[in-house]
């Protein structure tokens, strides 16, 4: 994909934003705003690669790779930019990995304006740096995502949720890589995927039955935990057992920040965007905490 | 140097003796350094005190680790003090039930496997040198390894680092929850070679046992047959835990070593294994046999039990053993390239060593396009090692160009630094070197390695002296 006119777009003087669908949140205001290319350049089925532009979004490359028995590790909604932006996994962690690590190559356009490339397109590659790994979850504050090559993963021959009311470190340790596990103090889902006969004989003995899907997870706070502290979280939350993400209403409290790593934040900064004109203001070290927005 | 060392660590883990600085010269690879001392801490606050006095005085320095890198990471820059972590052998800590171990650097990676193969679990990334390499140095390389195919690389088992930064400040980097505040610092220290710091405790995580497991062995008349058969395995929806290939060179290297009865009349051997539950190990078995009988197979070995599963792999494992049967020296070298043009490049891989009068086997984790060529020569052969290293780097050169890229998991190095612009732009180059500069703003930590001079960037076909030996 050519991302000159995209790099013309970003240009390298003026403070400038990016923006997809809105779903994390938009741009940031009274900045100019530029867009993504989109669009599926190329699905390698027997690679399980895809190639897209940054501004696709996620749904319609779910529903191209489902044509194929394929999928992509990208929670559903927004643009393919901004889930990468963003960096958030989706409540498949547990058994798909994090988003991070689905990202083979990434072409972007930096705060000169030139377009850059990261990482490689092949499944396995350790040549230089991984700068695709600093640039998910960096919220376009060190470049703007251009286009993406994607490690895709066969759908299972069967996925079915169930739930049940049960310990969910009893699931945890007696089922075998469950996709999921979810629970919210009282109910314990969990998400199967594998060969129908496998999945049954999983659930036999556990008293849990057939959902249709997941809790709704409570919108607004998304607390990140030591794992090992799920066990002890009270009042209302949905939490990721197993990965240590709990959805409450309630945005998480700041976290301190080491200086050391503060500094480390700040000179990354200054090194990929010396005057600051990617997505002015934004800090992502207090991103998603109480008082900070986002 | 030496002195402000010795006050840093107890005198006699510091050493400079003539005999011992030459056996840290050099690591697995082909190529030397010189370094000035040799430093073993046994704690964070150690390594940090010895990062502090090579800072103080303005001399790099070099972690290393158990010393299996074979792309000469871990070769000491000229007048460098080498801090070895193989003294820091502790595993920290262990919770089976979230899967996850702190451990110090220099634990070997078996020796994980091995402790925490009581609670079902282990630790996925299985380089050939699992036995003895250090679970830093798999940190500092991003290590793969056979399984890594269904399983993924270093970078996806690792959670958090305690790191002792190239200013001597200690951090955190990531974290044991899963989404730490602010940029993936973790994930941009893993595979850097030792050039962003030096890690100092590592949390893990742990994979549970598989709870069956199948092996198979398929031999084909065409190299080719047995390519397509792992696109066509992929293509089809599965993703087995490890697609290993061997040529017929390699099988009857490995025979004559071993005598596991493997087919050393087919052009190619290919073991395929699968894991996971009963059912589904039992179907994909099925469906991987059914692709290959599709594609030509001539043999179907499955392993009956865990005896000949084991000998199968000690089949592809004895690899390196067994070469020193032809030959008494070998060259590794690690590309990638997309699945579909496996054939192609392999073809131009004994095209390239025939026509510069060399032998070459190749054993590599198809699964992933990751090629192996191992070129075996003699090295009191007068005028060899210039065909090794011409045959080498013509070799990267084509992997690059049919799309793939310069390591899968032996990183660059020494090795391939000056490679590095077939696959990345001098814009590209320099977005790297400013990663590395805002860890490492003074250059001390490793230099020299990984990125070329912004000189040499223009100028490709200038690899070093030595760069290849």
């Amino acid at each position: 994909m050519d991302l000159s006119a995209f790099a013309d777009a970003v240009g390298a003087t003026d403070p400038v934003t990016i923006a997809g669908f809105g779903s994390h949140g938009g741009g940031v205001e009274g900045v100019r705003t530029v867009n993504a290319p989109a669009g599926i350049e190329r699905i390698e089925p027997e690679e399980m690669t895809v190639r897209c532009g940054a501004g696709t979004p996620v749904d319609e490359l779910a529903a191209a790779l489902a044509e194929h028995g394929q999928q992509v590790t990208l929670p559903s909604g927004g643009t393919v930019g901004g889930s990468l932006a963003v960096g958030r996994s989706g409540v498949r962690r547990l058994g798909d990995g994090p988003v991070r690590d689905a990202v083979l190559q990434i072409g972007y356009v930096s705060a000169a304006g030139e377009v850059v490339k990261a990482g490689g397109p092949t499944v396995k590659n350790v040549s230089g740096f991984d700068l695709c790994r600093v640039l998910v979850g960096s919220w376009g504050t060190l470049g703007f995502l251009g286009e993406v090559i994607l490690r895709t993963r066969p759908h299972a021959a069967r996925e079915q949720w169930f739930a049940g009311s049960l310990d969910p470190f009893h699931v945890l340790r007696h089922v075998h890589r469950p996709a999921a596990v979810l629970w919210d103090g009282a109910t314990t889902w969990v998400l199967l995927a594998g060969h129908p006969a496998d999945v049954e004989s999983q659930v036999r003995g556990l008293a849990v039955s057939e959902v249709p899907g997941p809790p709704d997870l409570p919108a607004g706070g998304r607390w990140s935990v030591p794992p090992a502290e799920v066990a002890d979280q009270r009042g209302e939350f949905v939490a990721e057992v197993g990965v240590g993400i709990v959805h409450r209403h309630q945005a998480p409290p700041s976290r301190p920040v080491d200086p050391a790593v503060r500094e480390l934040h700040r000179r990354i900064k200054h090194g990929f965007d010396p005057t600051g004109r990617l997505n002015p203001g934004v800090d992502v070290l207090t991103l998603g905490a109480a008082g900070a927005g986002a | 140097m030496v002195a402000a060392l010795r006050r840093a660590l107890p005198s006699d883990r510091v050493r400079d003796g003539r005999t011992e600085l030459s056996l840290y010269r050099r690591d697995a690879s082909h190529m030397e350094g010189t370094a000035i001392a040799v430093c073993f801490p046994t704690s964070t606050e150690e390594v940090r005190a010895c990062v502090e006095a090579a800072v103080r005085h303005d001399t790099p320095f070099v972690a290393r680790g158990a010393g299996t890198g074979l792309a000469g990471g871990a070769v000491p820059p000229e007048g460098a003090v080498v801090i070895s972590t193989m003294k820091m052998t502790r595993i920290l800590g262990v919770d089976p039930v979230n899967r996850r171990a702190w451990v110090q650097p220099g634990v070997l990676n078996l020796d994980l496997s091995r402790e925490v193969a009581r609670h079902g679990l282990h630790f996925a990334p299985d380089p050939s040198s699992q036995q003895t390499c250090s679970i830093g140095g798999n940190v500092a390389n991003n290590a793969g390894g056979p399984h890594c195919l269904s399983e993924g690389v270093t970078a996806a088992h690792i959670m958090a680092l305690e790191v002792v930064l190239p200013d001597g400040q200690v951090a955190l980097l990531g974290g044991e929850d899963p989404e730490p505040a602010g940029y993936d610092l973790r994930g941009a220290f893993v595979g850097s070679e030792g050039m962003l710091g030096i890690a100092t405790a590592i949390c893990v995580r742990l994979t549970p046992d598989p709870l069956a497991v199948c092996t198979m062995l398929f031999d084909f008349d065409a190299v080719v047959d047995g390519a397509a058969t792992v696109s066509a395995v992929i293509a089809a929806g599965i993703v087995p835990a490890a697609m290993e290939m061997m040529d017929q060179l390699c099988l009857r290297a490995v025979e004559a070593y071993i005598g596991a009865g493997l087919p050393v009349d087919a052009a190619v051997a290919l073991l395929v294994e699968v894991v996971g539950l009963a059912d589904g190990v039992a179907a994909d078995t099925e469906r991987i046999t059914a692709i290959a009988r599709d594609h030509g197979v001539r043999g179907v070995r499955i392993a009956a039990d865990d005896v000949e599963r084991a000998l199968l792999w000690k089949g592809r494992k004895s690899a390196f053993g067994a070469i020193a049967r032809i030959k008494p020296n070998y060259y590794l070298h690690d590309t990638v390239v997309p699945r579909r043009v496996l054939p192609a490049v392999l073809d131009q891989v004994y095209e390239i060593t025939a026509r510069h009068e060399l032998l070459v086997l190749n054993v590599f984790h198809a699964g992933d396009g990751n090629l192996h060529p191992l070129i075996v020569y003699d090295a009191r052969e007068p005028g060899v090692m210039d065909r090794v290293r011409a045959a080498g780097e013509e070799i990267v050169r084509v992997s690059v160009a049919a799309g793939g890229v310069l390591s899968g998991e032996h990183g660059i190095g020494l090795e391939k630094r000056d490679l590095m612009p077939l696959m990345f732009s001098a814009v590209d180059l320099a977005a790297q070197a400013t990663l590395r500069a805002a860890f490492d703003p003074a250059g001390l930590a490793n230099p020299g390695k990984v990125l070329p001079s912004p000189a040499r960037c223009a100028d490709v076909a200038a690899v070093p002296e030595g760069a290849w030996i």
